[in-house]
This record gives C-alpha cells, sequence and structure tokens, in this order.
C-alpha cells in the first residue's frame, strides 16, 4: 500500500509566513555575511589561491604533530598539517600557500624533511596538486563569469517561458551586455563585474515588471550567499568542486521555484477570481508534496556521497546538501512571495522595498 | 486524449518495440565497461568502446604547461639582427651591429647618412616583417635606426612557437612511453599534458618542461673564472657554470668561462641514446648528427684543436673535454656523470628536439593509483546506496507505480553510461556525483507525474484519464524544470577543467536520459497495466 506524507489538503498561509520568512533569510545572510568580512572574504582552496597539496598516506600509526614537527624546520610558506579521515588511516593533508614558478621544489623539500623526520616510516604521496598563482587567478575570473552567466540566461529564460515577454527579455540582455561594456570599458575589476552584472540584472528586471525572473533570480543569490556564507563559517575551503556544487544548487534552487511558478501560472489562468497571494498560497501548498518528496530524495542521495564518496568530494556533497535545504526554503518562503510583493495593484505596499533591501544588504 | 483499445496497443507495440531496441543497444554500449567482461565467452561479440576514465579516477599527472612565447620572440628579433647586419655587408653597407631593446625592438645604427634609401630598400625587400619606428641622426654622419616586428608577424610566431611546442612535447612523451597521453592547446599560450598512469611528476617534468637548447662552446681557458666579476668579462665571453656530481652524489656548480658564439648546435642531432662508458661505467649520452651536422663537427673540431669545447644544455656546461683530434663522421658524446635514468630522459629530449621557447609548470596534479582505486570504490558505494535508498523509498511511497519508476530509474543509469561510452566522455569522480544527483532528478519527473495524477484521483476523476492528465500536465512542467539544469550544465562545462566537465555531462546525460525514462517508458509501464484491468479498477499509486 502506499502513504503520504503530506495531506494532500495542506492550507498553509506561506504569504502570511513571509514576514518572518524575509527575517530569516536576512539573519542568515547577515550572519554569513559577518562571516565573510570577519575572515577577509572567502577562504579560498589552492584552486584559486595558487599552493600545494600533498596528501601522503604513511604505513605505520603516525600522529600529526609527528608529521608537523618534521615538516616545521622546511620554512615551506603557509604550511598546514591536516588529518584525513579517520586517525586510523594514517593519511594527512600538507598545504602550503604558495607554488614556485619554476619547479617541483616544495615536493622535494618536503620528501627530505619526512625521509629525515619521520623516523624511517614508509609513506606514499597518494595525490600532489600545485597550482601557479596565474592558473588561480584565470580560475577565480571563470569561476565568476560562470556564476554571472548562469544567472543572467536563467534570467531570461524565466523570463520569456513564464511571462511570454522575449521582447523585455531581450531588452534586459542587451542593457546587461551594455552596462557591462561599460564597467569593462572603466577596466572595473572582475568582482565589480559580477556584482554590477546582478545589480543591473535585478534593476532591469525590476523596471521591467519581470517580477517571476526577478523573484527567481533572488533567491538564487539568496541560496548562493547563505551556503557561501554557512561554508565561511563552517571554515570550509572553496575551490572549483565547491563552485561547481553551487552552480548545480542554482540549478537545483531553480527546478524548485520553476515548478510552484508553474503551477502560479496554470492557477491563474483558471481564472477563479481569487487574488494573487491566494493563488499563489494555493499553489504552494499543491505543490508542498513534490516539492518535499523531490528535495528529500535528492538530500537522500547526496548523503550518501557524503558519506561514502570518499574525501575528494565530501566538500562538494556538503555544499549541495546545505543548496538543497536552502534552496527547498527559498523556492518556498523567497521566490513565490516576492511575486506577491511585487505585483502593482497589490495593498500590502511597503513590502517589496523591504524584501528587496534586504536582499540586497548581503 | 483518452485513445480507443486497439489503436493504443497498436501504438503500444511499437513504442515496446523502441525501448527494447534502446536498451539493447546501451547494454552492448555498457558491458564492455564491465571489468573482465572481455575474458568471458560474451566478450567476443561486445564493441571495444570502454568508457574512459578520468584522470581522477585511474590515476596520472595532469600539467598545465604556459609557453614563454616572448622569449621565442625575442630569439627570433635577435636572430634577425644578425641576419640584417650579414645582408647589410653584401650590400656594401656598413652597420653597427644591431642591439636588442626590450618591446622586442631592434636598434641599427648606419655609418653613412646618404645610404638611407638603399638600407631602407634593403630592410622592405628582405624584411618585410619588420618596421621602421623610429629614425634619429646621429653625429658622425651616422643614422640610428628603430626597428620592430608587425602585429601580423609577432602573431605568427606566438602561433609557431606553440604549435612546435605542443609537437616537440608530443614527440617527447611519445617516445617516454606513455599510454593515451593527452597533449591539447589552451587559450593564453599554454598547452595541457594528460598523461595517465604515471606518477612521478618530478620526472616527467624534467622531460617535458625542459628546452633541451643543445650547443656546443668553446672554453676559454686563458682567464681564470674563479677570480673575476661578471663585469670584467672581455668581449664575447660569457661566465656560466660547469655541472659536476661529487662523489657524494650531489651536484656542485663550477663557474666556467666560455666564447659566447655557438659553434654548433643540436639542430642538426638525428638520434641520441644512453650509453655505458667501459673505461668508468659511467651513463653517457651519445648523438649522431646529420650529414650537415657532422661536416659543421669536423671543421670545428679541427679548427680548435687541443682547446677543450663546451657541451652547453640550457646554458649549463655538462662536460668540457679536450679535443685531441678532429672528429669525423657525426658522432659526440655528453658525459656528465649521469644516472641511468637522466642519461635515458636527456636522450629522448634531444631526440625529441629542443623546445622553441621555455616552458613554465602553471598547475600541476598528480593522483596516485590507490587514490584512483578508492574514489572508485568509495563511488560505486555511494552510488549504490543512494539508488537502494531510493528505489526501496520509491516503492513505499508509490506502490506498483513506484516500482515503475524504479525500473525506469535503473534503465536511466545504463543509458547514462551508455551516452557516455557512445560519446566517448570522461567518467571522473564529480561525473560520479553528476551521476548520483541524476538519479535524485530523474526520480523527481516521476515524483511530479504521480502526484499530479494522485490529485487527479483525489479529485474524483476516473483512473485511465487521471493517468492520462497526470502525464499531460506534468510533462511540461518537467521540460521547463530540466531545461534550466541543462542550461547550468552547459554553462558548467565551458568554465570547467577536466573532472567538473565529467561532471557537466553527466548531468547532461542523465536529464536528458530521464526524459526519455521517467516520461515516455514509465508511461509504457503504466499502459501496459492498465491495458490489463477494468477501466475503473483503483490504481496502485
Amino acid at each position: 500500500m502506499s502513504f503520504s506524507f503530506i495531506k494532500h489538503e495542506t492550507n498553509i498561509d506561506f504569504i502570511g509566513l513571509r514576514k518572518y520568512a524575509f527575517a530569516l533569510s536576512a539573519l542568515m545572510l547577515l550572519i554569513g555575511a559577518v562571516s565573510l568580512v570577519m575572515k577577509g572574504g572567502p577562504r579560498y582552496g589552492i584552486d584559486f589561491a595558487g599552493g600545494v597539496i600533498l596528501q601522503t598516506k604513511f604505513n605505520a600509526p603516525t600522529d600529526i604533530d609527528k608529521v608537523k614537527k618534521a615538516l616545521e624546520g622546511t620554512n615551506l610558506p603557509g604550511l598546514v598539517v591536516q588529518q584525513m579521515g579517520k586517525a586510523t588511516e594514517n593519511e594527512f593533508l600538507v598545504r602550503t600557500s604558495t607554488m614556485d614558478e619554476s619547479s617541483a621544489n616544495i615536493q622535494t623539500t618536503a620528501t627530505k624533511a619526512l625521509d629525515e623526520g619521520m623516523g624511517g616510516v614508509k609513506y606514499d604521496f597518494k595525490r600532489i596538486e600545485m597550482v601557479g598563482p596565474k592558473v588561480g587567478e584565470n580560475l577565480r575570473g571563470k569561476a565568476m563569469e560562470a556564476m554571472y552567466f548562469a544567472i543572467l540566461i536563467i534570467a531570461i529564460y524565466i523570463s520569456g517561458r513564464f511571462e511570454h515577454r522575449w521582447m523585455a527579455a531581450g531588452l534586459m540582455a542587451a542593457g546587461l551586455f551594455g552596462g557591462i561594456t561599460a564597467l569593462q570599458y572603466f577596466h572595473a575589476p572582475q568582482v565589480w563585474l559580477v556584482f554590477g552584472a546582478l545589480l543591473i540584472t535585478l534593476g532591469l528586471c525590476f523596471f521591467l515588471r519581470l517580477n517571476y525572473a526577478l523573484g527567481a533570480i533572488v533567491a538564487l543569490i539568496h541560496d548562493v550567499l547563505i551556503t557561501v556564507g554557512l561554508f565561511s563559517i563552517m571554515n570550509k575551503e572553496f575551490d572549483l568542486t565547491i563552485i561547481a556544487a553551487l552552480l548545480t544548487l542554482i540549478g537545483f534552487s531553480l527546478n524548485d521555484t520553476i515548478i510552484v511558478y508553474d503551477r502560479i501560472r496554470e492557477t491563474r489562468s483558471l481564472k477563479t477570481g481569487d487574488t494573487l497571494p491566494v493563488i499563489i498560497n494555493k499553489s504552494v501548498n499543491q505543490t508542498l508534496s513534490r516539492t518535499i518528496m523531490t528535495s528529500g530524495l535528492a538530500f537522500l542521495a547526496v548523503f550518501s556521497l557524503f558519506l561514502f564518496g570518499g574525501a575528494v568530494i565530501h566538500d562538494f556533497a556538503l555544499a549541495m546538501l546545505i543548496g538543497i535545504v536552502v534552496g527547498t526554503y527559498s523556492s518556498i518562503y523567497v521566490a513565490a512571495p516576492i511575486i506577491s510583493s511585487l505585483a502593482v495593484p497589490e495593498v500590502d505596499a511597503p513590502a517589496p522595498a523591504k524584501g528587496k533591501t534586504r536582499t540586497k544588504t548581503a | 486524449m483518452i485513445v480507443k483499445g486497439e489503436y493504443m496497443n497498436r501504438n503500444l507495440r511499437w513504442r515496446v518495440l523502441l525501448t527494447l531496441t534502446v536498451m539493447a543497444v546501451a547494454l552492448c554500449l555498457v558491458l564492455p565497461s564491465v571489468p573482465g567482461i572481455k575474458k568471458t565467452p560474451l566478450g567476443k561479440f561486445l564493441p571495444d568502446t570502454a568508457i574512459n576514465l578520468g584522470l581522477d579516477l585511474k590515476g596520472g599527472i595532469h600539467l598545465t604547461l604556459g609557453v614563454d612565447v616572448d622569449k621565442a620572440i625575442e630569439n627570433n628579433m635577435s636572430s634577425m639582427g644578425q641576419d640584417i647586419k650579414a645582408s647589410a655587408r653584401e650590400d656594401d653597407l656598413a652597420l653597427l651591429k644591431p642591439n636588442l631593446l626590450p618591446g622586442p625592438r631592434l636598434e641599427a645604427v648606419l655609418i653613412g647618412a646618404t645610404k638611407q634609401e638603399a638600407f631602407e630598400k634593403l630592410l622592405s625587400k628582405q624584411f618585410p616583417n619588420l618596421r621602421v619606428e623610429g629614425k634619429e641622426n646621429l653625429p658622425e654622419d651616422r643614422v640610428k635606426y628603430l626597428l620592430s616586428m608587425t602585429q601580423d608577424y609577432k602573431k605568427y610566431l606566438s602561433k609557431l612557437t606553440i604549435d612546435q611546442a605542443v609537437k616537440t612535447i608530443r614527440n617527447r612523451i611519445d617516445q617516454f612511453g606513455v599510454a593515451e597521453p593527452d597533449i591539447r592547446r589552451q587559450e593564453g599560450n599554454r598547452i595541457q599534458v594528460q598523461l595517465p598512469g604515471l606518477t612521478d611528476p618530478e620526472r616527467a617534468i624534467a622531460v617535458i618542461g625542459k628546452t633541451a637548447h643543445l650547443e656546443f662552446k668553446i672554453v676559454d681557458d686563458t682567464v681564470d673564472p674563479a677570480a673575476i666579476k661578471q663585469g670584467l668579462l672581455g668581449p664575447g665571453r660569457e661566465l656560466t657554470v660547469m655541472m659536476q656530481r661529487g662523489a657524494n652524489g650531489a651536484n656542485a656548480e663550477l663557474p666556467i668561462v666560455l666564447k659566447k658564439d655557438a659553434v654548433m648546435t643540436g639542430e642538426y642531432i638525428t638520434d641520441a641514446r644512453a650509453t655505458i662508458e667501459q673505461n668508468n661505467n659511467q651513463f653517457a649520452v651519445s648523438m649522431t648528427f646529420n650529414s650537415r651536422g657532422a661536416k659543421i663537427f669536423e671543421r670545428v673540431t679541427e679548427e680548435n684543436l687541443k682547446k677543450r669545447l663546451a657541451i652547453v644544455l640550457d646554458g649549463k656546461c655538462y662536460s668540457a673535454p679536450v679535443i685531441q683530434d678532429k672528429i669525423a663522421g657525426g658522432k659526440a658524446q655528453i658525459t656528465g656523470s649521469f644516472t641511468q635514468e637522466e642519461a635515458r630522459d636527456l636522450a629522448i629530449v634531444l631526440r625529441a628536439g629542443a623546445l622553441p621557447a621555455p616552458v613554465n609548470i602553471l598547475e600541476q596534479r598528480t593522483i596516485g593509483p590507490t587514490l584512483g582505486q578508492e574514489s572508485i570504490d568509495a563511488g560505486i558505494m555511494a552510488t549504490g546506496i543512494a539508488a537502494i535508498a531510493i528505489i526501496v523509498f520509491m516503492a513505499l511511497y508509490y506502490s506498483t507505480a513506484g516500482i515503475f519508476a524504479d525500473f525506469v530509474l535503473l534503465l536511466n543509469i545504463v543509458l547514462t553510461m551508455a551516452g557516455l561510452a557512445a560519446f566517448g566522455a570522461t567518467l571522473t569522480l564529480p561525473g560520479i556525483a553528476g551521476i548520483i544527483l541524476t538519479i535524485a532528478m530523474a526520480v523527481d519527473a516521476n515524483v511530479l507525474i504521480y502526484e499530479r495524477i494522485r490529485e487527479e484521483l483525489r479529485k474524483g476523476v476516473k483512473p485511465l484519464e487521471a493517468v492520462d492528465k497526470g502525464y499531460g500536465k506534468a510533462t511540461l512542467t518537467i521540460l521547463d524544470s530540466n531545461t534550466t539544469n541543462v542550461i547550468v550544465a552547459i554553462i558548467l562545462y565551458q568554465f570547467g577543467t577536466g573532472p567538473i566537465r565529467g561532471f557537466a555531462v553527466t548531468l547532461v546525460l542523465g536529464i536528458i536520459m530521464s526524459m526519455f525514462t521517467a516520461i515516455f517508458v514509465s508511461r509504457i509501464m503504466f499502459d501496459l497495466y492498465m491495458s490489463k484491468r477494468k477501466a475503473d479498477a483503483p490504481v496502485s499509486i
């Protein structure tokens, strides 16, 4: 026999709860922002900051202090030694913050220090990664670009698809292109370019009254920023796979948002005479069981990856897990209520200003 | 739309046939990747194309090399300066030796202001790739020219340099003996090299990254290298180091003074081999020159009898034997107390030729074979558990319909793997994560449909119609939500490096396959299931 978690006639007043939801989101964003500011930005892994990683496995029981001591005298820049996995695995991650461009000197230095300092315990480098500063800088730029393109193309797609306003969507693309070209003309740094692009996108969505797109993008930025903030609080590193996870979570969170939007569009077309908040509430309630099922299953799948996928993919899975939770929440409590807050004939006038400024402060 | 039984059944037959064909093809593509299958009797009938594993799964070295194109352009400019002087002499024009300036630019001083026209004519005729950037009259009837390269020529040179570097590196790797290396150009004067199966990055870098610019120079023994400083060298002399291996195996560098102009370079080498010297059992590299090189070598050795000939590799002298006799036959030997490995690698490098410009290692990632295997095991474990958890859950939650979803889920995994094999895509560790995510997304399509059917059933719609409506209404939603995931995956592919690309590929393949399995195949199963029952019998969903 089959069963269901969600009673089929739920009638939760999501729109009514939006003030609390916005406050919760603002709080999460604020905590993340404070952590980021206090730690001087995200903690970049070697992919973005450059540096060397030596994943070292010892053949005999070894404790971390001994490894640290062996490497102490090497003067390797920014040396960090971390235990990997269980203590019984005798596996350590040795990191330095820079890589010299000429050769693999760091590896040689570390090898010598370990040979001498570990009292002859045999070991093996399971993984050696060296990223030069130039490559790191390039990858950082490319990652920013990818995030920005993802959000732009999605904005255009949603506007066209949900409001049948490809013209407005095209206008937005043109406006954005113009704005970015202008910023490039003044040689603005890449980070500013991306932030500029986001602000222009949000502004254009607002003025062109592309409410669905605006709601979706605000929700996406919300998800990404909260995930980044939580990663900063947990002191996790950002590397290429984390960016991939963030991009995937953009896709995933949007998936939820679109399902809700789709239902709002469908309910609206029935012309029941309900007001927009009522329609939105109905739609969110009707899709609730699906939203929870899908997110729950995705969480289950990624949780398996988190538990069994190994150390290399661990943080990727963690970012996805956070993203799935935040993304599901934002589809229900952020993306949908924003449409209601932005709709023109709404009596509830001061709400849009609140929602918008809060997201922007992040 | 409710179709009448007979039409539906005919239609159903075709759909079943199509599905079975797709499944058969997919199995043919996937089975070769199952370990050990080649040894079974079935192996003979299967195609050879197994799924490629990325370096992060099978172990190996990934390198990003930056080619110093500026250096190549500078070298070219400098040799053009010598050519200009030689051509000018042929035309009876007196020219001071051109100076290389940063930029790169050449500063050439012409003696005799009346010869300007003739000199400019020579430049435009024989050196069309140079242009006169500035001209200045100097005292004593001299004219100073400032020459630079045209942009087109610079572009041509940098392309040529990179192409040549790629070719040389490929040559070296082929001789080094790596199975299925992958060498490709990247934007920004970079070359990406992937060496599956190798685990010693230091040695690989020594073979790939060595410029291997070989020169023969005459040693100037009239000055004591230890006593002089760089600034006090006579004209046309240079101070370099001589590599010497002490008894303890450590390398020592001793200063040595050489005549600056090389008497011969390594460009004439046709072969190089690692050899063992008879008298002291030391490893050395013997080289063979082509006929032109042999002639030059014979002349050089004849002219410099009893002097020392320095063999200089990338600016460092390795040996400097005294020329006892003129050497004919085009053979020479580098001794320098090498280890066997060093001698073998040096021979490879010399045989494959010099790099046109120095290369820098910008990025290096080495995954050992144990970690690769661990990642594969962990990946299979995580995928298996995720799949089992979802399969059990779906069967419990949606009963019979859930079992349909489970079947198409398994089919989706097989089809995604088949897609990887068919497109020759690479499976990486993030790629396995992509498969796990696709499992979730593929089920989502079924969840959407089933929730819709349940909703219709609750409204009191008859089962057959509810199934129809459920599929009809959910299909558009599924298309919409999957489109954004595909957009994101394509952007990921664009931006990502190797492993991330693997993730994007499996994600896109999985999503596309899920459209087929979740919408098309699961519908067939529903239709088969519904056709065997009375129209208003309750659906197990």
